[in-house]
């Protein structure tokens, strides 16, 4: 069958088959790596990406139920060589060792930052934890998230 | 790599669409919302639909409206709108209770309330919430639409009333004076299903309780209804004594299994223990509904 998806505002139409799920179609179809594949049942939080601006776990939706809509990887977080500010936050504060969980912890971190600019650490734990890191640990992350919070609110303030 | 076996896909533009469809298919077609119950048991070869049925074009049925003396839900509203109802957060609490602990929040963005009571799993939250508040179902067909109470909406493990050819298309939550309502959940870890989850209303006046729902996740084939316990409570006043005798009932009644969550006995002790709190919390929140009323 064919679909019709944007992908980091790119529309593409290509011929999949229904049982093809997304993070297989951003990987394999479309070559869009940095979007991980771990746990396959929704649990890990790895492949996390945005569906219409709102956090979704890739590998259980089917490519075919995304026909029309906008999704959004992990890629489209860097915009002409400028990181984003959870990108720098993940950088600062050591919130990686292997990486494997970062794209969809970052994704993750996008969405919430977007809806609530100033999250409490509850908050952000709440916010990611259908997302599993088995080597840093969540402190890092948790303080990668509220760089990014201060950081951004700082670049705010500086713009007015 | 865990891929679902080969099957058609249809995307649906009407929900009479889908009737029409679900009946020319037969068992072979399958609906899909959501999709996170279903695509796992489709990874894991556990259903096989030849015929998928997508819905989430189906925006007519993604709702929370109060409608003359009930409560409406659309089948297709997902965990997250649930979670946020304010109508839903005042008028039975237990919703926010159970939404807060059900899966992590990228998963709320997608699940809906039609999803989860379908797939029917006994350690599901939703089920058992749905059941104390008493709510009945909308299920549609080519011949019109039939409604169903929780109490006979759990036909086995992963079984419902909704047979081939009907969709589930509503949720009903009845509105009396004086309710109160609370769910509670031990799990092992931050997004799991529980280990024994309690959910209760109650319906006050006076003082006394008029009527009460009980309804408990994962310790039986299907959601529990301690339907002991709800006649215990009937035309009583609440009190601790009276709590822990519900609590006992539902400990007895309930017919839990060891697994990597825990031995029978801890399983009947959460049951009970998880009764009780959940009562406490429901009759508060009706006693001050009245109070105020």
């Amino acid at each position: 069958m064919k679909v019709s998806i944007s992908i980091n505002d790119e529309k593409v139409s290509r011929e999949i088959e229904p049982r093809q799920l997304l993070v297989h179609f951003i990987r394999d179809t479309e070559g869009l790596t940095g979007t991980h594949w771990g746990c396959d049942t929704s649990n890990c939080g790895a492949c996390v990406v945005h569906m219409d601006g709102k956090p979704v776990k890739s590998c259980t939706i089917l490519a075919a139920m995304c026909e029309g809509h906008e999704i959004h990887t992990v890629e489209s977080l860097e915009v002409d060589g400028q990181l984003d500010p959870v990108q720098q936050g993940f950088h600062e504060q050591h919130a990686l060792q292997c990486g494997f969980c970062t794209p969809g912890m970052m994704m993750t971190a996008r969405a919430l930052l977007n809806e609530n600019p100033d999250p409490t650490d509850h908050e952000i734990r709440t916010a990611i934890s259908g997302g599993i890191c088995r080597c840093t640990g969540y402190m890092n992350i948790v303080s990668a998230i509220r760089w990014a919070a201060e950081h951004e609110a700082a670049a705010a303030k500086q713009e007015v | 790599m865990q891929t679902p076996a080969s099957f058609e896909y249809e995307r649906a533009t009407s929900v009479d669409g889908v009737i029409a469809s679900l009946k020319k298919r037969g068992s072979g077609a399958r609906v899909i919302a959501g999709g996170h119950s279903l695509l796992p048991m489709m990874k894991l070869r556990l259903a096989n639909p030849e015929h998928l049925i997508d819905i989430n074009d189906l925006v007519e049925l993604a709702y929370i409206r109060e409608q003359g003396d009930e409560i409406r839900i659309g089948a297709l509203t997902r965990h997250v709108d649930l979670l946020n109802s304010e109508l839903l957060a005042e008028r039975f609490p237990l919703f926010r209770d159970a939404e807060q602990v059900i899966a992590d929040p990228v998963v709320r963005n997608r699940g809906t309330i039609g999803g989860s009571l379908c797939q029917a799993d006994a350690a599901e939250d939703l089920s058992s919430v749905c059941s104390a508040v008493k709510a009945k179902v909308v299920i549609r067909s080519a011949d019109g639409e039939r409604v169903v109470g929780m109490e006979d909406f759990h036909v086995g493990p992963y079984m419902t009333a909704v047979s081939d050819g009907e969709l589930l298309t509503e949720i009903r939550l009845p509105l009396r004076p004086g309710a109160g309502s609370a769910h509670e959940k031990v799990e092992r870890r931050a997004g799991d299903w529980a280990i024994v989850a309690a959910s209760a209303a109650v319906w006050v006046d006076g003082g006394s309780i008029v009527d009460a729902g009980l309804a408990l996740s994962a310790v039986g084939l299907t959601t529990i209804h301690v339907t002991r316990a709800e006649e215990l409570l009937r035309g009583k006043a609440p009190s601790d004594e009276l709590f822990a005798q519900a609590g006992e009932i539902a400990a007895a009644d309930c017919s839990p299994s060891a697994d990597g969550r825990g031995p029978v006995d801890y399983k009947r002790h959460l049951a009970d223990v998880l009764t009780q709190r959940a009562l406490r919390r429901a009759v508060a929140g009706a006693l001050h509904q009245e109070a105020g009323r």
